[in-house]
Formats: C-alpha cells, structure tokens, sequence
C-alpha cells in the first residue's frame, strides 16, 4: 500500500477528533532544528477544511487497527473497514516534508489500540523520538495518551509531545459501560492524574534549572462527545468544570455525534449531528474559562435554551443585575455584559479614563451594541430611541443570532419568549 | 497655504515630509510618492529623504509614546487610502496634546489608523497559515497576494521557523520579494515573478497535501460559509488545496509518465442522499 492510500485512510479515522489546536507551546528556534511554536496566543491555523473547522496539525492515525469495540467509533474492531499503519519513517518524512511547506504546524499523532494500549504508545514513541531525535524537529507535536498505558510510557511520552490529550469521549460512567465496555472511568482519569501532577512538576524543576526536561509544555486536553448518549448539557458542563479546576486542563473539546453506525443504543444514522448544541456547549465552555461564570450560574439542570447564547440567557434570567453603567462598572460585571467580551470590556477600562464614555463611542470600542444595547447604559444613557420590553429584547436577540434555516423551524416548536 | 507633499515612498521619506511640513509651518494637504502625477489646486513640495530628519521626528514620537512610534510604523505599512495624512494627523495631535487621549481607543485620529493597523495585524497572522511553499530544488519558494504590506511581519516569523532554510516569499500586490538565506533577510523589489513547475517530489507532496486536505472534512457538517468567514476566498488563489489537477503534474522531463491522471478526488457530492 502506498504513502498516498495510507494517508486517506488513516486521515479519514483521525477526523473525528475535534482538538486541533497548536497554541500553548513556548519552543523557540534553535539553531540546527527545524521550526517552533506559534507565538500566538490563539495558535496558527494553516487552513480550513469543508466544515469550517481549522486545519492546523497533521492529524492522523499511527495505525486504525483495533483491539477495542467501542460501539460509537468507526475504527471499532467489530468494523468492516480497511486497516493500514504509517511506519515511523513515513510520518517522520510526511510531517517535515509538510511543515517546510508551511501546510501545518506540527503532528498531531493517535493510534487505534494496536495489540495492547503499551505496544501502541511503545510506537508513538518510536515515530516522535525519530522526529525529534533524528529528524530534529521542534515544531508543535500533540499526542494522545491511550487509558490503561502504564505511567513509565506515558512519562515518555510527555517529554516528547508538547500537548497530550486522553478522550474521554463518553460523559458518563454508564455511557461508558453500554458503549465502550473496554474502557473504564479509572483508565481514563488515571493518566490524566499523572500527566497533571508531572506536569506540575516539571515546571517547578524549571523554575531552579533551566534545562530541566519539559513535560508536556502545552498541558492536556480532552474530548467529550455530544450527543450519542442522554446526558445533559447541565451534567457536561459540570464536567468540564471539574476537569478544569481539579485537572487543569487546557481546553475540553465537543464532539457533536455524528452516527457512523447502526446500533441499538445509539440514535438512528439518520440523525443529524447536534451541530447548534455542540456551539451553545462552546460559548458555555468559553464563559467558564475567561467570563468567571460557573455552570451552576449557567443552568441548574437540564440543556441550553438554543434560541439564544448561554450569555444572553442569564442576562435575560437576571434583569436585577442590568443595566450596567460602563463608566463605573468593575472589570467583572463589564464581562457579564452580552456583547462585551474580553478585548472590549479591556478598552473600556482603558478609554474611561481619557474621559466620561458615551453610547455612540462603544461601537468603535468593539462592543457589539445589537446585543449590549439592551444591558448597558453610559454617563447614565441608553443608545438613541431605544425602547423595548423584555419580550422585544428576547426576539431581538434571537434574531441577530442568524441562525441556518433549518434550526429556525425547530424554534417554531417553542412557545414564545420564555424568559420573565 | 496647504501643499502636496511629494517623497519617494518610503518610511524615512514620510517622515522627512513630518520634519519639513513642521519646519516650514506647512501642514500637507495631502501626499505624494512618485507614480501618480497629481494635477490639483495645490501647490506641491518635492521632499528629499532625510534620515536624519526622519530619526528626529522618530525619536520624538517614541519619547512620548513608544507605542505610537509602533503604530507609525505598521501604519504605514496598510492599505488605509491616503494613510501618510492619517498618521501625520496622529502626529499632530500626539505633539499637541501628549500621549493620553491615545488610552481611548474611540478618538477620531487614532481609530482610522487602529483600524488599519488591525487589518494589517490580521492579514499577517492569517498568512502565517495561509503561505504555500514549493521546494524549488532545495529552496523554498511561495507567493501571496495581501492587501496590506505584510513582509516585514512575515520576515521574522518564518526566519526564525525556517532558520536553516533558503527561501523567499513573493507578494504580487505591491511587487516585492523576501529573501532569506540563513542568518540573514531582505525585503526586495521585484517586478515579475513566475514559478517554475513542480518537480516529481514536489508534485507527490502537493497531491499528498491535498488528499489530507480534503480527506479531512467531515462531510455531514460541510459548513461553506463558516469557512469562507475564517478563510476569505481572496487566499485561496496562492493555496495548494485550491489548485487545479495541472498545480500536481510534475513537470516534463522528470520522471513520471505526463498523461497519467493525477488522484484527486472526486469533489464531494452535496444534497440528499
């Protein structure tokens, strides 16, 4: 089999794994090495595919063989699909050959469990130390972390990658039993316990000597998939919460579940993946890290009212807290603001200084006043001839959310404004 | 009495014109560099590039504000419409009034040139990504086609990523080339360029390129228009994946058979099943 079927195949069993970041990384230039690591805050993305989603890593499997039968995924050994593996020297070559061309950052490498989760990551392992080693290259690499690989191999591992990530793809421990009975919580979390507290470590080995080893500088990940089983948006939220404060993690991803199978316990091929709740699951997910919203503010069970962001939805839930004047207003109350983000909340603080903030300023401050209008006010006014009530508010809102045709027919369905 | 100022395009150009217009208590009415000859009301001054000058005006902008010395800088590099008017009026005000009103983001003077600026900013983190190179025999080559001059941004980010590569970058738009060979780079003028097509290893990576690329969209999401909001069409013609079956023919005379069909794939159908 050549390069070329290899890559087709082992690229169209890597693309449902939604992490594809490459931010994170401090690996600067060193002479005799090829490549770094985006400076950017937000990371670099070298295209976007068909989907909209950011191509930045060459993200394929080592191998598509299976040993594990998890019933959502299509690499499952029960599967009647092709099986191919890259050998070492292959990706080594594909992943420099790609990266002096600017086509991606780096690698991002994971692997169907190959004989046992060890043997799988004993050949990671192999392809990363010939790339970093031999090839010397010192672009991004993020590698998964397979549950139920023993701690010696994921300690390699992690010096080799700068990100690692272990899926926990199933939000629930009886999500895990009915749909992936090989793999338990415990594996899960297991090496996600480990790759923190070394992690940990080895930035504080950093601080007293400066070449110490770097232990997975970009910290870890996961994935949750969205949508294959009943949990609630309430109960993945919480999760994710969980995993930040107790694992620290860099990023949770979302995988809206698209069905690849027929299968009893998992909904009908012919339903369309959740694409509108995987998005509100993001902006949820982007409150929780940067906005200082907790998931209990968020929702008290249940899922997102998808008509309008999580935002607007508790700023319609809490008219107590609106409006808010910017002239005054702390830093955190401006970021609970719908339409205020990080970025404008920041050149408020900064212009208000200059001198008292008027409504028409906001806009070039980059407030988006469709939506912050209803919830501010400045030197005690409201923009121009503004006049709702909290019923006008809500279809407005739910309005400039623009959302694709199909979804609007579902929010026939609802009643009208629910909020009061 | 208001003049048009005219310079030779570059930076220390502008910046002599900023010396002159204060020292002889002109204040331009507009600009000038070269090409267009400009047939107006007003009277005209021809300004010689003046480094000296031009460190003056320089040094004094930073001393009261380093980052509008920054700002005059990347300014000059965006395709703002009469930009050196724009950043001369920064100026202005920043010597009048002193560095504080450039807190508030909202100002008449600065936000026209923060605007700018941005787009420049944006346009060069998303050529970070966007830039396609060709392994022309050992030397990297690739071509873009921005609006704002992003070189100088672009310089340092693939000097350092490609610190051991010779390369160059060819911008279409305003005819100039970075070359780099390692430990070094310029930025130079270039009136043409044509790249020369793929050799046999070349052409491979390109295909294997694009068959990554179009392997790994997930069809049942295809979302044109989140796509296009992320990568502007305008990109797209300098990019490997948008090329057509000809861009992954190696080049006659290397080895391959030249009427063998190159394995793209087939365009993914869309509608209904």
């Amino acid at each position: 089999m050549d390069v070329l079927e290899k890559l087709t195949i082992l690229t169209d069993a890597a693309k449902y794994d939604a992490a594809c970041t490459s931010s994170g990384g401090n690996r600067t230039s060193k002479p005799g090495y090829l490549g770094n690591t985006s400076t950017s805050l937000a990371g670099c993305c070298h295209s976007f595919s068909a989907d909209g989603r950011c191509v930045t890593l060459l993200k394929v499997l080592l191998t598509n063989r299976c040993v594990y039968d998890c019933k959502y995924c299509v690499n499952r050994r029960s599967n009647d699909a092709r099986r191919a593996a890259f050998t070492p020297e292959e990706l080594a070559d594909l992943t420099i050959q790609f990266y002096r061309r600017n086509y991606i950052e780096g690698l991002f490498l994971s692997s169907g469990v190959f004989r046992s989760p060890d043997y799988t990551t004993e050949l990671m392992i192999r392809c990363l130390a010939l790339l970093r080693e031999t090839h010397r290259f010192n672009g991004y690499i993020h590698a998964k972390a397979i549950p139920g690989t023993s701690p010696e191999l994921v300690e390699r591992l992690g010096l080799l990658a700068d990100r690692l990530s272990v899926n926990i793809e199933l939000p629930s421990e009886t999500g895990l039993k009915a749909l992936a009975p090989d793999k338990t919580k415990k594996a899960i979390l297991a090496p996600m316990g480990q790759i923190q507290a070394r992690a940990r470590q080895s930035r504080e080995e950093l601080v007293k000597y400066r070449h110490a080893p770097r232990f997975a500088p970009a910290g870890q990940s996961t994935q949750l998939i969205v949508g294959a089983t009943q949990d609630t948006d309430f109960h993945i939220l919480r999760l994710t919460q969980g995993l930040y404060d107790r694992y620290g993690l860099k990023r949770v991803f979302y995988s809206a579940y698209v069905p690849v199978v027929e299968h009893a316990l998992l909904p009908a091929k012919d339903v369309k993946p959740p694409l509108l709740r995987e998005h509100r699951l993001y902006q949820a997910d982007w409150l929780l890290r940067f906005y200082g919203f907790r998931a209990e503010e968020l929702l008290d069970g249940g899922n997102f009212d998808t008509r309008v962001d999580p935002k607007c939805g508790w700023a319609l839930a809490h008219p107590e807290f609106f409006p808010v004047e910017v002239n005054t207003a702390a830093y955190e109350a401006l970021l609970r603001i719908p339409g205020v983000g990080v970025t404008s909340a920041r050149r408020i603080l900064s212009a208000r200084r200059v001198g008292p903030l008027h409504v028409d300023q906001l806009k070039r401050l980059g407030v988006v006043m469709k939506r912050a209008q209803y919830f501010l006010t400045a030197s005690g006014k409201t923009a121009e001839g503004l006049r709702f009530t909290q019923d006008s508010a809500l279809r407005a809102l739910m309005a400039a959310e623009r959302l694709p045709q199909p979804e609007m027919e579902q929010l026939s369905l609802f009643g009208p404004a629910g909020f009061s | 009495m208001d003049v048009i100022y005219c310079y030779d395009g570059s930076f220390d150009g502008f910046l002599s014109c900023v010396f002159d217009s204060y020292a002889h208590r002109e204040p331009p009415a507009g600009f000038s560099s070269g090409e267009e000859a400009l047939y107006t009301l007003f009277d005209s001054r021809q300004v010689s590039t003046d480094p000296g000058h031009a460190a003056r005006v320089l040094r004094k902008v930073a001393a009261l504000s380093p980052e509008a010395a920054v700002l005059l800088r990347r300014g000059f590099l965006t395709c703002l419409p009469d930009r050196e008017l724009h950043l001369f009026r920064l100026i202005a005000k920043l010597l009048e009034e002193g560095p504080g009103f450039l807190r508030d983001r909202s100002d008449d003077v600065l936000y026209p040139v923060l605007r700018a600026v941005q787009h420049l900013n944006g346009e060069a983190h998303l050529l970070k990504g966007f830039v396609r190179f060709s392994d022309l025999g050992g030397v990297l080559g690739g071509e873009i086609q921005p609006k704002n001059r992003v070189l100088p941004l672009l310089a340092g980010h693939f000097g350092a990523r490609l610190q051991g590569e010779r390369f160059f970058l060819y911008d279409r738009t305003h005819k100039e080339a970075l070359f780099h060979v390692p430990g070094q780079w310029a930025i130079r003028p270039l009136a043409d360029f044509q790249m020369a097509p793929p050799d046999e290893a070349e052409a491979h990576y390109r295909l294997l390129w694009k068959r990554f690329y179009d392997t790994i969209a997930i069809r049942e999401r295809e979302n044109p228009r989140l796509r296009m909001s992320n990568m502007p069409k305008r990109y797209w013609a300098t990019m490997t994946e948008f090329q057509d079956a000809s861009y992954f023919r190696p080049a006659a005379g290397s080895l391959g058979l030249p009427d063998q069909p190159i394995p793209l794939m087939e365009p993914p159908e869309t509608g209904a099943p």
